[in-house]
C-alpha cells in the first residue's frame, strides 16, 4: 500500500518519457472497431474514430507529464526568485511585488489560465505559458513570507557582516531553508497543473487533434456516454490516479518535512 | 476597527482597479493583430478599419486604457462582436444561472462537510474518521470534468433519475451542484475536522467538561462556535475556486451561465465579451473575499473589540 502512489507516478513518468520509443500507433484508425468496447484484443477498446484507447492514454501521459513538470519548474524558479528578492530588498520594490501578487490572486486561477490560453490560441506551448503565468504567484507569496521570517536570523546577519553579496546570501543561506515548504507546495502544484492541463484540453484549448491528451479524450468521450462509457472512464481514471498519487505523496512529504505554514 | 474596515476596502478597490487593467491588457497579448484574429484574414480592409476604430485600437495605449476604464465606471463594457448586443446585457442574462449553481454547490458542500468533519473529529482515529479523510482525499483529487461525466453516466444515463444537461426543472440542478460542490466539500470537511480537533484540545473545553457539562453541550455550545470562524474564512476564500470551477462544470452540463458565455466568447474570438466575463467573475471574487474578511472581523470579538488590527 505504501508504495502505490510512487508506483503510479513511476508508471506515469515511464509512459511519458518512454512513450515515443514504444511501438504505439495512437492515431491508427481501425474502422470496423469504432466505439468497440474493451475486450481481449484491445483491452481499453476503441474510440469514435476507431483509434485504440489504451495507446492514446499512454501517449496522453506524455502531454500531462511534460506540461505539468515544465509549468511547476518555471513557476517555482520564477516565483522563488521574485519572492525572496522582494522580501530581501524590502521598500518600494517589495511593496510593488505585493501589489502585483495581490492582483494576480484576485483572479480565480483557472479562470485566468482559461482567458490567457483562449487569447493566446490553443496548443501545448500556450498552455504552458498560461499556467506558468498563473502559477508563479503562489510560490512568490510563500517564498516572500518565509524570507521575511528568515532574514533576521543570525546566520544571515553573520553572512552580511562577512560581506557576502545579495545573490550569495539568497542562494547559500536563504533558499536552502525555504526548500522544504517550497517542495511541498510544488508537489501539490503538480497535481493542480495536471488538472489544469486536462481542464484546458477539455475546453478545447490544449493540444490539438489528432494529438492525444487525457482532457481532450474526455471531451470527445462525453458525446458517447450511452454507448461507449470506456471513452470517459479510461482517461478519467488515468487523471484521477495521477492526481491522487501526487496528493498522497504531497501529504506524506508535508508530514515528513513538518511544514506548517501552508495555507 | 474603522481603520481595519477602511484599509480592507481600500485594498479591495486597488485590486479591482488592477484586475480591470489586466483584463484590458488581455486583448493586447493576442499574437498578431487582434482585429485580424477576430474578423478572420479574409475580411475586407474597410471592415477591419471600422472595427479597429470602433474598438479604439487605432489610438495610443494609454488613451485606450483611459477610455476602457471610464467606460467601466459608467458600467459600459462595450458591445459583443458576435451578436452586436451590449455586453452588460449578455452578462445580466447569464449571471443568475451561475449564482444559482454556485449557491447550490455551496449548499451541497456544507451539508456534506459539516456532518462529516464533525463526526471525524469527534471519533478521531475511528473508521468514520478514516472514511471521511479518504473522501476528502478523493474529493480534492477528482477534477469536475471527470466527476461530471461519471455522475451523468450513472444517474442520468443508467438510472435516469436526473436530466443529462440543461436547466429544465429543479432536478437539473442536482448533478451540476454535486459536481461543483464535491471539491469544496472535501476541502471543508478536512478543515472542519482539524479546527474542531484544535478547539477540543483547548483549556476551556477541559473546563466545560470538568464542570460536568454533557458532551453534546460541550461540542455544540463551546467547540463548534469557536471552530466556525476559520471555516467561514475558508468558505470565502474557496468561493473563487468554485467560480473558476463553474466554467468547466457549466460546459459539462450545458448550464447557461457566465462560464459557458466565457467559453463561447473564446470560440467565437469575441474578445470584448471574454473581457467582460473575466472582469465580472474576478470582481465578484474580490468582493466575496473582502466581505469574508469584514464578516470575520465583525464576528471575532478579538478584532471587533481589540485595537483595530
Amino acid at each position: 500500500m505504501r508504495y502505490i502512489p510512487a508506483l503510479v507516478l513511476l508508471i506515469w513518468a515511464l509512459c511519458a518519457l518512454g512513450g515515443p520509443f514504444l511501438p504505439l500507433e495512437p492515431n491508427a484508425v481501425d474502422l470496423p472497431r469504432i466505439l468497440a468496447a474493451p475486450g481481449v484484443e484491445s483491452w481499453l477498446g476503441h474510440d469514435e474514430l476507431g483509434r485504440p484507447v489504451w495507446e492514446r492514454v499512454v501517449v496522453g501521459a506524455r502531454t500531462s507529464f511534460v506540461v505539468s513538470v515544465l509549468v511547476v519548474a518555471i513557476a517555482l524558479a520564477f516565483g522563488t526568485v521574485v519572492g525572496t528578492l522582494s522580501a530581501w530588498s524590502g521598500g518600494l520594490w517589495d511593496h510593488l511585488t505585493v501589489r502585483v501578487i495581490d492582483i494576480f490572486l484576485a483572479f480565480p486561477g483557472i479562470l485566468l489560465a482559461i482567458a490567457l490560453s483562449g487569447v493566446l490560441g490553443p496548443g501545448e506551448k500556450n498552455v504552458i505559458i498560461a499556467l506558468s503565468v498563473v502559477g508563479w504567484v503562489g510560490f512568490a507569496r510563500l517564498a516572500r513570507a518565509q524570507t521575511l521570517t528568515l532574514k533576521h536570523r543570525e546566520h544571515v546577519r553573520a553572512a552580511m557582516a562577512l560581506g557576502s553579496g545579495t545573490w550569495r546570501i539568497l542562494a547559500r543561506h536563504l533558499i536552502p531553508l525555504l526548500a522544504a515548504p517550497l517542495i511541498v507546495e510544488a508537489t501539490f502544484a503538480v497535481a493542480g497543473a495536471v488538472i489544469a492541463e486536462a481542464g484546458l484540453s477539455f475546453l478545447g484549448l490544449g493540444v490539438q487533434p489528432p494529438a492525444a491528451s487525457w482532457g481532450s479524450m474526455l471531451r470527445d468521450g462525453t458525446r458517447y456516454l450511452l454507448v461507449a462509457p470506456h471513452l470517459v472512464l479510461a482517461p478519467g481514471a488515468a487523471i484521477l490516479a495521477v492526481v491522487l498519487a501526487v496528493n498522497l505523496l504531497g501529504d506524506r512529504l508535508r508530514d515528513r518535512l513538518d511544514v506548517k505554514t501552508r495555507k | 476597527m474603522i481603520h481595519f474596515f477602511l484599509s480592507r476596502l481600500l485594498s479591495a478597490a486597488i485590486a479591482i482597479a488592477g484586475v480591470s487593467c489586466l483584463v484590458f491588457l488581455l486583448i493586447h497579448i493576442v499574437p498578431g493583430d487582434p482585429v485580424e484574429v477576430m474578423l478572420g484574414e479574409s475580411a475586407p480592409a474597410a471592415d477591419r478599419a471600422a472595427l479597429r476604430q470602433s474598438m479604439g485600437l487605432d489610438r495610443p495605449l494609454q488613451q485606450q486604457l483611459g477610455h476602457y476604464l471610464t467606460g467601466l465606471l459608467r458600467l459600459d463594457l462595450g458591445q459583443s462582436l458576435h451578436s452586436r448586443r451590449p455586453i452588460l446585457e449578455l452578462l445580466r442574462e447569464r449571471i443568475p444561472a451561475t449564482v444559482v449553481l454556485g449557491l447550490a454547490a455551496l449548499a451541497v458542500a456544507l451539508s456534506i462537510a459539516l456532518p462529516l468533519g464533525i463526526l471525524a473529529a469527534l471519533k478521531q482515529g475511528s473508521r468514520w474518521d478514516m472514511g471521511a479523510m479518504a473522501f476528502s482525499m478523493l474529493g480534492v483529487s477528482v477534477p469536475n470534468f471527470v466527476l461530471g461525466p461519471v455522475l451523468i453516466m450513472v444517474f442520468a444515463v443508467w438510472l435516469g433519475w436526473f436530466p443529462v444537461s440543461g436547466t429544465g426543472g429543479s432536478g437539473a440542478l442536482v448533478l451540476p451542484a454535486l459536481t461543483l460542490g464535491t471539491a469544496l466539500a472535501a476541502i471543508l470537511s478536512r478543515m472542519v475536522r482539524s479546527t474542531l480537533l484544535e478547539v477540543l484540545g483547548e483549556d476551556y473545553i477541559r473546563t466545560a467538561r470538568a464542570k460536568g457539562l454533557g458532551e453534546a453541550a460541550v461540542v455544540l455550545r463551546h467547540a463548534l462556535q469557536n471552530a466556525a470562524l476559520p471555516v467561514v474564512t475558508i468558505v470565502g476564500l474557496q468561493l473563487g475556486t468554485l467560480l473558476g470551477g463553474a466554467v468547466i462544470t457549466e460546459i459539462v452540463f450545458a448550464w447557461p451561465g457566465i462560464g459557458q458565455l466565457t467559453v463561447e466568447a473564446i470560440q467565437r474570438r469575441d474578445y470584448p465579451v471574454l473581457q467582460g466575463c473575466i472582469l465580472v467573475i474576478s470582481v465578484a471574487y474580490v468582493l466575496v473575499n473582502t466581505a469574508t474578511d469584514l464578516a470575520y472581523a465583525l464576528l471575532d470579538p478579538r478584532i471587533r473589540l481589540g485595537d483595530g488590527q
